[in-house]
């Protein structure tokens, strides 16, 4: 079976050979995967403030640089080269993570990104992909290979069992009159499965791409239901994206309830994702329950 | 070279002498006039030489050398650092003709400049990376993983300018030089305002990643 992660790997390698544009800089980890002897694959060691310089540098020679680490090293602790040298450069680059929110728990807090695609949030111009399966990652990534804008791509271990079209906007996969879902990425599978034992009566929409938000997509599938109350679930920082459902439903009174990673608590378990997902409510039956709170009457 | 006060003075006022306290002015000089092989016609030039300014601090120097080669108009000196002046206190790249990168962070050019002088050497591009940095901004972690990796990488075509005023909180015992040396880079030591000295340093053959630490003395 194929990872995301080797599925970004391979749709990478298939390419760099052909297209002379595309660079990869790594910080060491997954650097064995890509073509070192290609001169346009650079591994700069453990150090990521310079992987994102050399990055920018390599863009502003004209080069399209993949850039590629574990999550929290590739954007909690090189941030402000990503907003400076990347985004204030005016450059472009493939920003493509691995670990996400908490895939590893066992190795602890250190480990752990759930805050990723909130710091994304802060900066402008950023296009952000939150695959729910391999077989997304392969036509995101050529997609965002070909472009010259800038990209953040959000691999996990954690996927649907099946892949779903990644176009611009949301994909709906139900239709209700109660209310609207949107989930996220990874989120799919349990968002479906805890509306269909709720017997919730609900529209959702699929999400592998949050940045930009699909406004339009959301508005529309509002407009179908008879009450504008929306669930956005996530698989990172509850209410990353909460901001966007305010400001598409600004003009109609709604409700919006935001599920995610919570926020309150510094988790000092290990244990396995799924634990993990328990303690955070974003397991079938935490999501079922929100389901049920949220969407009633 | 004669302009520079003049040019200067449209952005300081008053301040007569301030140009000539300017720790970058003398390099930029030199570089522009007889180093970099870059002109207003040739900004875009792939083959071009690229100089990235780290130190974005203090920019009038950089903005009258790039007004008096052409890069800027004159007039917009007047009135810098305005609404909607293309100048500011820290260049902007994306607003300013003939800037290689937008600085004012400390800690970003010399990474950069790593970039880009890899993109130039694949592009088998014959043109070169300058950056200049500041013997303060050394402190920032992130030039000491740039001085490691160009070196490792045999990163030859970039060459790093370290204003030395002085201005680290703790200074670099040892020298700065020998930081760029034990990462096996070629390294000169000058006086940053004699520009014979700046010119022969600049334009010395290496075949390796090269560091210029020019002296300069504190002053005013």
């Amino acid at each position: 079976m194929t990872t995301m992660r080797q599925a970004f790997v391979k749709a990478v390698n298939d390419e760099i050979a052909a297209d002379p544009r595309i660079a990869v800089v790594t910080a060491v980890i997954s650097s064995n995967e890509f073509p070192q002897e290609n001169e346009r694959v650079v591994d700069v060691g453990i150090r990521e403030q310079t992987m994102v310089g050399v990055a920018s540098g390599l863009a502003l020679a004209g080069l399209r640089p993949v850039v590629h680490s574990y999550a929290p090293f590739l954007v909690e602790r090189p941030y402000e080269q990503i907003k400076l040298d990347i985004g204030h450069q005016d450059v472009g680059a493939v920003f493509v993570s691995i670990g996400a929110s908490y895939d590893d728990p066992a190795w602890g807090r250190t480990h752990q990104s759930p805050g990723d695609v909130a710091l994304f949030d802060t900066l402008p111009g950023w296009t952000v992909h939150v695959p729910g399966h391999p077989e997304e990652v392969t036509p995101l990534l050529q997609r965002a290979l070909k472009d010259d804008n800038r990209v953040y791509v959000r691999l996990s271990l954690h996927e649907n069992t099946e892949p779903h079209p990644v176009g611009e906007g949301f994909t709906t996969l139900r239709h209700g009159k109660r209310g609207v879902v949107v989930a996220v990425g990874p989120m799919l599978d349990r968002v479906l499965k805890a509306v269909e034992c709720e017997n919730a009566d609900v529209t959702v929409l699929y999400a592998a791409t949050v940045r930009p938000f699909d406004s339009d997509g959301l508005r529309k599938a509002v407009q179908d239901t008879d009450h504008a109350d929306v669930m956005v679930v996530e698989p990172y920082l509850e209410g990353t994206s909460s901001h966007l459902v305010s400001e598409t439903l600004q003009q109609i009174p709604h409700r919006v309830r935001s599920v995610g990673v919570k926020r309150h608590a510094e988790l000092r378990n290990y244990g396995t994702a799924e634990d993990h997902d328990a303690a955070h409510d974003l397991d079938v039956v935490g999501l079922g329950s929100a389901v049920r709170s949220f969407f009633r009457g | 070279m004669q302009r520079i006060p003049e040019l200067f003075a449209r952005m300081a006022g008053d301040e007569k002498h301030e140009w000539a306290a300017a720790s970058t002015i003398d390099v930029l000089w030199v570089l522009y006039d007889k180093v970099l092989n870059v002109t207003p016609a040739t900004v875009a030039d792939p083959d071009r030489d690229r100089f990235l300014l780290s130190k974005g601090h203090g920019p009038m120097a950089y903005y009258a050398v790039l007004a008096e080669k052409g890069f800027i108009e004159e007039s917009i000196l007047d009135d810098w650092t305005s609404w909607d002046s293309p100048l500011g206190q820290h260049p902007d790249r994306v607003l300013v003709n003939g800037v290689e990168i937008s600085s004012g962070s400390l800690g970003h050019g010399l990474p950069i400049a790593v970039g880009t002088a890899i993109g130039q050497r694949v592009a088998g591009s014959r043109g070169r990376t300058f950056v200049l940095v500041g013997d303060g901004e050394l402190d920032e972690g992130s030039n000491h993983e740039a001085i490691a990796v160009a070196s490792r990488l045999g990163v030859a075509n970039l060459i790093t300018i370290v204003i030395d005023n002085r201005s680290a909180m703790y200074g670099w015992p040892g020298g700065i030089a020998q930081r760029f040396a034990v990462e096996g880079w070629q390294t000169a030591e000058i006086d940053g305002r004699d520009h014979e000295a700046v010119f022969t340093a600049l334009t010395a053959p290496h075949d390796r990643p090269y560091a210029v630490v020019a002296k300069i003395e504190k002053s005013y």
